[in-house]
Order: C-alpha cells, then sequence, then structure tokens
C-alpha cells in the first residue's frame, strides 16, 4: 500500500483532504480532538454519559426543530397545537415523546455525569475551568427545561411556572417589580408564553450549545481525569505519548458507540412504552389545559427539580426580619450553586474515591442518598414528617460541601498508584 | 453501586399510585383497544348520550372512524349529528357561559380525561350515580362527590341508591326493572364507553407500541454489531 502511494503520489481523497487542509484546519481539528487526543485506557461505566448528553442534546435540537414546525405559542393555541402534533401531525407522537421523554432523560444523563466528578474528583485542579464551565451548563440547562414547560400550556405547566416565578417575589424590594417584569405581566399569561417560548428555542439553546463547546476544549486542553484520578501526563513514551492514554478516536468511539445503542434502549423503551413513566415525565394535570381559575390539588415540579424544590420547602422560620420564603430562595439557589466551589473545598492528597477514605466515602453515600429522599418529598404533598426529613436532608447535602475542607483533610487515605489499574 | 440499589429502594414506594381520591373501593379497568366492536358501540354511546355537552375538541371524526373502523358514510349518517364535515375536530354547541349557570361548571371537554384522571376513574365515576333528593339534579356520585352533572344514562342504568349500615354508606343497590339494560348490560356499556374514551386520549397508543418492539427488536441487533465493533478494536489494548 505505502509502495502505491508513493509511486502515484497522493490518492484522490488525499488531494481532496490536502486542498481542504490548506484553507481550513480540518486534520489538525480533527487529529487534535479525536485521532490524537489521548483518553486515559481506564474509562469506566461513569465515563459514558458525558457523551450520552451530548447525545441527547442533538436528540432534543432536531425533536424541537420539528415541533417548533406545528406548535403555536399562544394561549388559544398552545394547549390544542400540541394535541394537533400528538394526533394530526405524521409522527407527531413520536417527535413530542421524543422530546419531552429526553428532557428527563437529559437530566438523568446529567446528574450520573455530575456524580462520576464528584466520585473521582474530575474537578480538582487543573480542572476548575471546565467544571465551572459544566456548572454553567447544568444551571443553562435547568432553566431550559423550565422555560419549556410552560409551553405545552397545560394546567401543571402554568401553576408550576406560577411557584417558580413567585419565588423571585420573595426577593426584599424588588421582588414584586421582578415578578412582573419576568412574566411581562401581572399573572402568568400569553405574553409569559410568548417570551418563554423565545428563550426556550433560541436564546439557550444557543448558550448551551456555546457552552459545551468551550466545555469540551477545557476538556481538551487539560485533558480527562479518570477512575485513579491520576494525571496520565506525567508518564510519557519517547513520542511525548501518556503511557497509560489511547487515542479517543477509534477506542472511545466504538466504545461509545455502544453505550449510545444500550442508551437508546432503554430510552425507545420509555419512549414507546412508558412516555408518562407513571405522571413522573408527563404529569397528569398537565393534559388539562392551563386555567387560572383552577389550582392543581397539588402542584410539584418536574422530577428533576424537586429534590431542590424540596430544599426550598424545608425553609419554614422567618429569620433577620425576612420571611421563610425568602430563605427558601436563599437556600434552593444556594443548592444549585454550592458545587460550582468543589474544587476549593476538596483538599484531599488524593482525588478518587478510590484512594480516600471513609470520611469521604460516607459523606458521598450520604449526600447521594439524601439527594435521592429530597427528590422524591419534591413530589410530595408537604408534610410535618416530610418536613422535618427534608430539613435534615438539607443539612447532610450542605454538610457535604461545608465540612469537606475539614474531612477530606484529616481522613486517612490511601497512596495513589504510580499508573492506572484497569 | 451499593449506594444505587439503597437509593432506588428508598425510591420505590413512589411507584405506589393511589387513583382515586376519596375511599370509594375502585373497580378495575383494563382498555383494549383491539376490541374495535367495544369501541364502535363506545363511540356510538358517546355520540347519543355525551357529545351534545361534552365536546372533543382535539379528536377529528375521520380519525375516529378510520381507527374503529368505520367507512366515512356510515360514520357521517349514524354518528355525525351536527352536519360538521368527516374532517371535522367533534366539537359541539355548548355555550361556556351559560352552561355554567344550568350546571354550576361548563361541561368539559372530554378528549383527555382518561389522562387527566385514568380511565379506572372514569369507568367507576359513570357506575356510581346514586339517587340524591339533596341535589340539584337529584343524583350524586361516589367518585366524584357533590357533581354538577345529571345522571345522563339513568334510562338505561335504571335507578340506584345508596345502602347505609352504621353511619357508612359505601354500597349502591340498583331498583330492579327501573333501566333499559339489565346490570351487565351496563357494566358491558360502560365499559365500552371507557375504552372509547382511552382510546380518544392517546389515539396513537397501539401504532406507539407497535413501532416500539420493532425499534427495540432492531436496537438488539444493532446492539450486537457494535458490541462486536468495540471488542474488535479493543483487543489491541486489552490485548497486553
Amino acid at each position: 500500500m505505502d509502495k502505491t502511494k508513493s509511486e502515484t503520489g497522493p490518492t484522490k481523497l488525499e488531494a481532496v483532504m490536502g486542498w481542504v487542509d490548506k484553507r481550513f484546519p480540518a486534520t489538525e481539528t480533527f487529529e487534535y480532538h479525536m485521532s490524537k487526543y489521548y483518553a486515559p485506557k481506564n474509562f469506566n461505566f461513569w465515563y459514558y454519559f458525558g457523551f450520552l448528553a451530548m447525545f441527547v442534546l442533538v436528540n432534543q435540537l432536531v425533536t424541537g426543530v420539528w415541533l417548533t414546525m406545528n406548535y403555536v405559542p399562544s394561549g388559544e393555541g398552545a394547549f390544542a397545537s400540541v394535541e394537533y402534533i400528538m394526533r394530526d401531525v405524521e409522527y407527531g407522537w413520536l417527535l413530542r415523546y421524543l422530546h419531552s421523554t429526553g428532557a428527563s432523560f437529559f437530566f438523568i444523563v446529567i446528574y450520573l455525569h455530575m456524580y462520576r466528578a464528584l466520585r473521582y474528583g474530575s474537578y480538582r485542579g487543573p480542572r476548575e475551568l471546565l467544571w465551572l464551565i459544566g456548572m454553567a451548563i447544568f444551571i443553562a440547562l435547568m432553566a431550559e427545561g423550565f422555560f419549556g414547560y410552560l409551553l405545552p400550556w397545560g394546567n401543571m405547566s402554568y401553576w408550576g411556572a406560577q411557584v417558580i416565578v413567585s419565588l423571585f417575589g420573595a426577593i426584599p424590594f424588588i421582588g414584586p417589580d421582578l415578578m412582573e417584569w419576568i412574566r411581562g405581566d401581572f399573572l402568568m399569561s400569553e405574553t409569559t408564553l410568548n417570551r418563554f417560548f423565545a428563550l426556550h428555542v433560541v436564546a439557550l439553546p444557543l448558550v448551551l450549545c456555546i457552552l459545551i463547546f468551550v466545555h469540551l476544549v477545557a476538556l481538551h486542553h487539560v485533558g480527562s481525569n479518570n477512575p485513579d484520578g491520576i494525571e496520565i501526563k506525567k508518564n510519557k513514551d519517547a513520542n511525548g505519548i501518556p503511557l497509560d492514554g489511547i487515542p479517543f478516536h477509534p477506542y472511545y468511539t466504538v466504545h461509545d458507540i455502544h453505550a449510545m445503542v444500550v442508551f437508546l434502549f432503554i430510552f425507545c423503551a420509555v419512549v414507546f412504552f412508558a412516555p408518562e413513566m407513571g405522571g413522573y415525565f408527563l404529569e397528569k394535570p398537565n393534559f388539562d389545559m392551563a386555567d387560572p381559575l383552577k389550582t392543581p390539588d397539588h402542584i410539584a415540579p418536574v422530577w428533576y427539580y424537586t429534590p431542590f424544590y424540596a430544599m426550598l420547602r424545608a425553609a419554614t422560620y422567618p429569620l433577620f426580619g425576612m420571611s421563610a420564603k425568602f430563605w427558601g430562595f436563599v437556600v434552593m439557589a444556594g443548592a444549585i450553586v454550592i458545587p460550582a466551589v468543589l474544587p476549593w473545598l476538596d483538599r484531599s492528597p488524593v482525588r478518587s474515591m478510590r484512594y480516600k477514605g471513609l470520611w469521604s466515602r460516607t459523606m458521598l453515600s450520604l449526600f447521594v442518598i439524601s439527594f435521592f429522599i429530597l427528590g422524591y418529598l419534591g413530589t410530595q404533598a408537604p408534610s410535618k414528617i416530610g418536613t422535618i426529613m427534608a430539613q435534615i436532608c438539607t443539612t447532610i447535602y450542605f454538610a457535604y460541601f461545608i465540612l469537606m475542607p475539614w474531612y477530606t483533610r484529616i481522613e486517612k487515605t490511601k497512596p495513589e498508584p504510580e499508573r492506572v489499574t484497569g | 453501586m451499593k449506594k444505587l440499589l439503597l437509593s432506588i429502594l428508598i425510591l420505590l414506594p413512589l411507584t405506589a399510585w393511589s387513583a382515586s381520591t376519596n375511599n370509594w373501593p375502585m373497580e378495575e379497568f383494563e382498555g383494549d383497544l383491539e376490541n374495535l366492536p367495544s369501541l364502535q358501540n363506545g363511540f356510538q354511546l358517546y355520540a347519543n348520550y355525551c357529545l351534545g355537552c361534552h365536546s372533543l375538541q382535539f379528536q377529528r371524526y375521520e380519525r375516529t372512524a378510520d381507527d374503529l373502523g368505520i367507512p366515512h358514510d356510515i360514520a357521517l349518517e349514524n354518528l355525525v349529528f351536527t352536519g360538521q364535515k368527516i374532517g371535522s375536530l367533534m366539537t359541539n354547541a355548548m355555550p361556556k357561559e351559560q352552561s355554567k349557570g344550568w350546571f354550576g361548571a361548563s361541561p368539559p371537554d372530554l378528549t383527555l380525561v382518561t389522562r387527566v384522571r385514568s380511565p379506572e376513574w372514569v369507568y367507576n365515576y359513570l357506575k356510581t350515580f346514586y339517587a340524591d333528593a339533596d341535589r340539584p339534579m337529584g343524583v350524586n356520585n361516589k367518585v366524584y362527590p357533590n357533581v354538577g352533572m345529571p345522571n345522563v344514562l339513568l334510562d338505561l342504568q335504571g335507578v340506584q341508591r345508596e345502602i347505609c349500615s352504621d353511619g357508612h354508606c359505601d354500597q349502591l343497590a340498583l331498583d330492579s326493572g327501573t333501566g333499559k339494560m339489565s346490570a351487565e348490560e351496563f357494566d358491558a356499556a360502560i365499559y365500552d364507553l371507557t375504552n372509547f374514551l382511552y382510546y380518544t386520549g392517546e389515539p396513537t397508543r397501539l401504532e406507539r407500541q407497535r413501532t416500539g418492539i420493532y425499534v427495540l427488536l432492531f436496537l438488539i441487533i444493532l446492539g450486537c454489531f457494535t458490541y462486536l465493533l468495540n471488542r474488535e478494536y479493543w483487543k489491541d489494548i486489552d490485548g497486553h
């Protein structure tokens, strides 16, 4: 093969690529990000979710574009247009379920992706910026989901959005005006629907795509972490290639393609056989059209916000002359933002949970369990026991972060290996 | 992994979902969208007894007729009483504001009622009207207490009465011979009607499930190939 090449000169394809490469760094970019991007060879199950998040994003963008073709963002037309898509548009039901199920799976995948970072210390230096960009993506995604949830104009859409917007009313002095400014009206109305539509289909997808691009640029600059939490760049061969690194393409592309098919199997099982997921992905009251005069019996946000919603409700005492509602807002906002400072809270000499001590393991376990319990409590109507449990779990949630500088320093860690351990 | 399992165990109680808001023991309802005679009968009952007040404003006659295997001319002759075209949405002329005065609330659209409530709810609701002289329409309901709706199916079912003992009124009994249908016939009719509303809630349900089977089968086959592809490449890495 090499012989013929030297005899006959470059092949046609090589000639075309040569022409392109002179004008655009196509091969260079592909090599930098794919075929010569050396990723640790010991990635495990938890390392699929970054790619899967991107896959779900593409699903959301593509199905979203097609849904927009038939969706009518008006108070009179929105609900009916969704049912029109479900009944009269060819495969409209499929587009809609792919999008609504995709929203829930986006959060499942992102939560697992973030858990991976907690487990293996992926937020630690030199990946602080990578982590911060990721946090920005998470917050943008929450906003994207929130705006999108109003669009079907069902009764839960309406009242859920009403509750969340009214949270801003708890901010002193500017609260009531801020609420009006967000809604563009004195109550949730078509004006609100129109601006949420604009934000959902134009502004936030744009922000998300830019942030994800920057996230990848940062990742490929510092290189991927791995389950051992050690730097593979410390051990390089004569050519400067990490000894424990393998080219992302083809090794991890074939890995991820298989993961994608497995993911699709689970995803499609939900889309085709349980798109409502027992009322958790599509809530029952949302099959009723938005009605400002009819409050649902029990207003709860969609499941992926419920851990934070439970923390909001856990604040029940007024303090320093501020209402309990205001403190609930502070607690919720704090809970969403506090992971951003993780890189500066973790003082452990090791990154990965594999080599951290009992304290870190226990705290992470408690953190995960309390997050699940909070998620459950957020779906339930408030009760006395529920509130106490939410307060305990909120305390654990924050303790995981606030006590981290202390427990990561005092615990006994295991020595990190020199090379990755499979 | 242990953490995940534990968390799943904690979340399990989530799946317990109560269908009713009061204590009436609900009879189970299992919809059957492949039972076309049932759906056709349900459609007929709906057109005759319900559509005058309760629209199906998101569902079209044409689609319904096609899905239920009813030829268009027969549908137009027997099921469309409003002179609407076959492609029309199943709306009615119930004036919203006035009907509110008549019944206390305007009759809701029922296209999605089985998704807002549940098919069980509709099935039990329609079967549990009973005579109650204190109510404006002379009837009350066990599943939806103090509902504004009159018992439209009274002439089919006959008069049902509450039976109370020790202050608990948790049984209903039928005055025999007051309805055109026997109890069994009436149950079957309500089944068909509920089944029809189960259909209108999501007319694509069958298509969705049928498509789903092919999609999942395709993914299993594709998964075999992607697994083998992955194994082939990773031989280089796992080899040493």
